[in-house]
Order: C-alpha cells, then structure tokens, then sequence
C-alpha cells in the first residue's frame, strides 16, 4: 500500500482514508456532499497523487503512439491535449487517459492509477525499436484544483504566470506541470510536482480558499457530467462505442489502431448495447454499482449499474448501465432494484447536470 | 461528541430514551452521525413490527454507504420518525431530537439495563 506525499496533511485535516488503487487516500474530510458543493460553486483540491505519469519519446513515438490509442494525435499541436483510449485486440478499454503533446516524438501521458501496472506493460510489449517509454510516476506527486473560482485563485497566487488554455499542458521551469483538466466538468487545472513539492502547492491552495475534496467528492461530480469511471463503466469487455465514446475513436485514422478492425465491425454490424444515464424518479434510495436495472414492470432484469449515487446537485438518484439499445433511448421507462424494492427510473440524457 | 446523560446507548451506537411508560424512543447518537456523514436517505420499517434485540430494522443511506440499523431492544415498533423519510438532515442535525427513528413497546424492559449509560458510552468513544 503506498502513502501519497500529502498522506501526513490528510490526516491532520481529519480526512477519512481508505484504500484505492493500491493507494491510501482520502475519502472525504468535511463530507462528500460539502466537498461536491465547494467544487460546484467555488473551488476544491483533490489529491491525485496516486494517478500514473509516463512520458514517450524517440524518433517515431507519435505514429506509434497514434497506433496504440483511439484519438487522433494528429490533432494535437505541441503543448495541447486530449481524452484518449487504449484498447485491446478485441477492442475492450484497458484504460482511458489524457495524452498531451511536447513534441512531434516526446509526449506525457496521465492514467489511472489502477491500472498503471496494465498500461505500462502493454506499452512496454509493443515497444519497437527507438521508442523510449519511461514511468515517471514516482517522479510527482499531484493535485487537480477544480471549480469556477480556480483562474482567480490561481492568479492570486501566482500572479503573472499563466495557466494552459483548456486541455493544453505547460511544463515550467522549476519543474511542475500544469495541465488543464479535469475530471469533475468544472473549469480546473491539474498540478504535477516532485513529492516534497507538493504539500506546498496543496496548502497553498487550501490558503487561498480551495476545499479539500477526496475520491468521494470526485465520484459524484464526475457522474453528475456523465464520466465514466474505468473500471466500473469501463472494462476489457466493452468498447468505447459500448460505452458512448465514439467522439473519442477516430475509425478514419490512416494507420488505424489497435481494436480498430473489431470497431469497424461493430459499427456496421450495429451496436447490442449501450452506457445509458439512468436517472431515478422520485424519492428514492441511492442507487450503487452493482444494483439491478429491471424492465419498467420489474419482470425481467436487464443490466446492472455500472455506477450509480445520489447527485448532490440535483438531489436525485443517478446512474450508469449498459443496456440493450432497445431498452437503451432517451426517455425509456425502466426500474432499479434496491433490496428487493423496485424504484421507477428513466433513460435520460448525458450528462445528468448541465 | 455529545452524549446526554439521560439516555442509555448500545455497542452499535444507539440511543434510547426510556423516560416514557408506553415506549422507548431509539436514534443514533451524534458519533454515529458523524460517522455515517451526510444521511441522504432512510428505510424505516413498518410500524406493527415485532423485533428483536440487534436486529437490523432500518437501513441508513450516506451519499458512499449503506448502513444497517440494530434495534437496541426487542419489542413491537409502535411509531417511526416518518418526517425522516423525506428529509432526513435532522439525523445529522438533530440526531437526540428530531433526528429519532423509531418507538418501540419494550417487551423486555431489563434490555434496556443491559446498556450503557452515558459515562460508560463516552468512554468506548475516547
């Protein structure tokens, strides 16, 4: 089990820990529905530490990158990003992640934490001659700064020094990494610095109005947006088609990439099923992964969640499942089931907030 | 943490107020809401029930978990908090006042000897 760098401030600010990924991190310290509020209106700073870094360089790394994953590199000018997804043969997620350009053959990638071991090696597998592919995640540690406030926070305390433009990246001379993303649909940054650089950022931006928030905070807000989570909404069986990613995959690529051939497939052949956003009507229990979505009259079972919470924004039971495409359109009538009570829900439209 | 001296409690972090001849009155004590966080939703159970003594009656919902409430004594649930199961903040808020769930007819009122007094429930806290 590793201890991020910010493990000491945790737990002096009374955070709640639990094991992630391989991780001890923080739950939530004041409480989730708080922490979700400050993000919505203001501004919190998650820990992120436990996210993977790994950057790819050498003559031809971008073509053979541009193989490897969904997006299409060749968007990219230096210093700007992009959502990505790494597939399988059979075109299943391994892990989606955000990929940015520095050059042509020299490019950063941030991926999930729990599958950082699976990424690394895939990529390792594939490696050909001259590609130079280094884990540097040991390297940093991280927070993401999220929330409407964050530009005039950032400005107050760093005033003079820019923020990338949205999805961009901007590697400063005392070696932290900005990048401007996020994982809650909020405007927000995330901050790569060494280990021991980091507790000073982190208190920085607890000093200058910030929030902390934990993964429980980042959950619901990331569901509220319709996000998927990998390893829940996300897994080796599905492809991004599955699961509504299809602005992501770009079939047209000239070199394809890997599980490019099964999506073609998939696409012509139509797709069985679909992620859907279920929202709950009405007063009703939180829905969790793992509940069963049945059919409107509750006779058959159709899927399960692949995620599911209360939505702190709207008050209303929200979430994910794949569901048969028949069962799957906008405004279909179906139930989920809660120890053995059967609440009505709705097929609704992505994403859950606005 | 506040913990009234007029109430008995439970291992499970249950309170009961057993001032009244016809029922005793069962919440959770402010720790146990501290805990649990936010409650956004509670399943209370019908009122006619005939329970036992650390049976799980109602189910608490925080926006993270679900989590089961034991009944602290076994006799009949003669009343439920129904004003909870549409807003339930007062468990949060309130969790001595507004925030009590059920009345139960004790069927064994020496249970209720059985529990910790408040000097005793403290001390499992600190």
């Amino acid at each position: 089990m590793f201890d991020s760098p910010l493990h000491k401030r945790h737990i002096e600010l009374g955070a709640r820990m639990a094991p992630f990924a391989g991780w001890q991190m923080p739950i939530q310290y004041e409480g989730i529905v708080a922490e979700h509020r400050a993000v919505r209106e203001n501004a919190g700073v998650f820990d992120i530490s436990h996210m993977g870094e790994f950057e790819v360089s050498g003559p031809g790394s971008g073509a053979w990158l541009n193989k490897l994953l969904t997006n299409d590199l060749g968007d990219l000018n230096d210093g700007e990003g992009q959502y990505t997804l790494m597939l399988n043969q059979a075109g299943g997620v391994i892990d989606d992640l955000i990929i940015y350009r520095l050059s042509e053959d020299c490019h950063f990638l941030v991926v999930n934490a729990a599958k950082l071991d699976e990424d690394a090696e895939w990529l390792r597998r594939h490696v050909t001659e001259g590609i130079e592919f280094v884990d540097r995640s040991a390297e940093f540690g991280a927070i993401a700064v999220q929330g409407p406030s964050v530009v005039e926070i950032w400005n107050q305390i760093e005033p003079g020094h820019e923020l990338p433009a949205r999805n961009g990246i901007l590697i400063r001379a005392d070696g932290v990494v900005l990048c401007r993303t996020g994982y809650t649909g909020e405007d927000g940054f995330e901050l790569f610095a060494p280990p021991e650089a980091i507790s000073k950022w982190f208190d920085t931006f607890l000093g200058a109005g910030a929030v902390p928030c934990g993964l429980g905070a980042r959950d619901t807000l990331r569901l509220e947006k319709g996000y998927p989570l990998n390893g829940s909404d996300l897994d080796p069986i599905h492809t991004p088609l599955e699961a509504g990613l299809g602005f992501f995959v770009k079939m047209g690529k000239e070199d394809g990439f890997m599980g490019c051939d099964v999506l073609k497939a998939q696409a012509e052949a139509g797709l069985t099923q679909r992620l859907v956003a279920i929202a709950l009507q009405g007063k009703a229990p939180p829905p969790r992964h793992g509940y069963e979505i049945r059919n409107a009259d509750g006779s058959e079972v159709i899927a399960e969640l692949t995620s599911g919470s209360l939505s702190p924004s709207l008050g209303i039971g929200i979430g994910m499942a794949y569901l048969p495409v028949d069962q799957a359109k906008i405004g279909t009538e179906v139930s989920v089931a809660v120890r053995d009570r059967l609440f009505p829900a709705k097929v609704v439209k992505k994403p859950f907030l606005k | 943490m506040n913990v009234p001296d007029h109430l008995k409690y439970s291992e499970s972090h249950e309170w009961v107020d057993d001032s009244s001849a016809e029922s005793a009155k069962v919440g959770i004590s402010d720790h146990a809401q501290a805990e649990l966080t936010d409650v956004v939703y509670l399943e209370l159970p019908e009122v006619g029930r005939v329970v036992s003594k650390g049976e799980a009656i109602a189910v608490i919902e925080s926006v993270k978990a679900a989590n089961d409430l034991y009944s602290p004594v076994s006799g009949e649930i003669v009343e439920v908090n129904e004003a909870l199961a549409e807003a339930p903040e007062p468990v949060n808020e309130d969790p001595y006042g507004e925030g009590w769930m059920i009345k139960v007819k004790l069927s064994d009122t020496s249970e209720v000897e059985g529990l910790m007094n408040a000097t005793a429930y403290r001390e499992t806290l600190s």
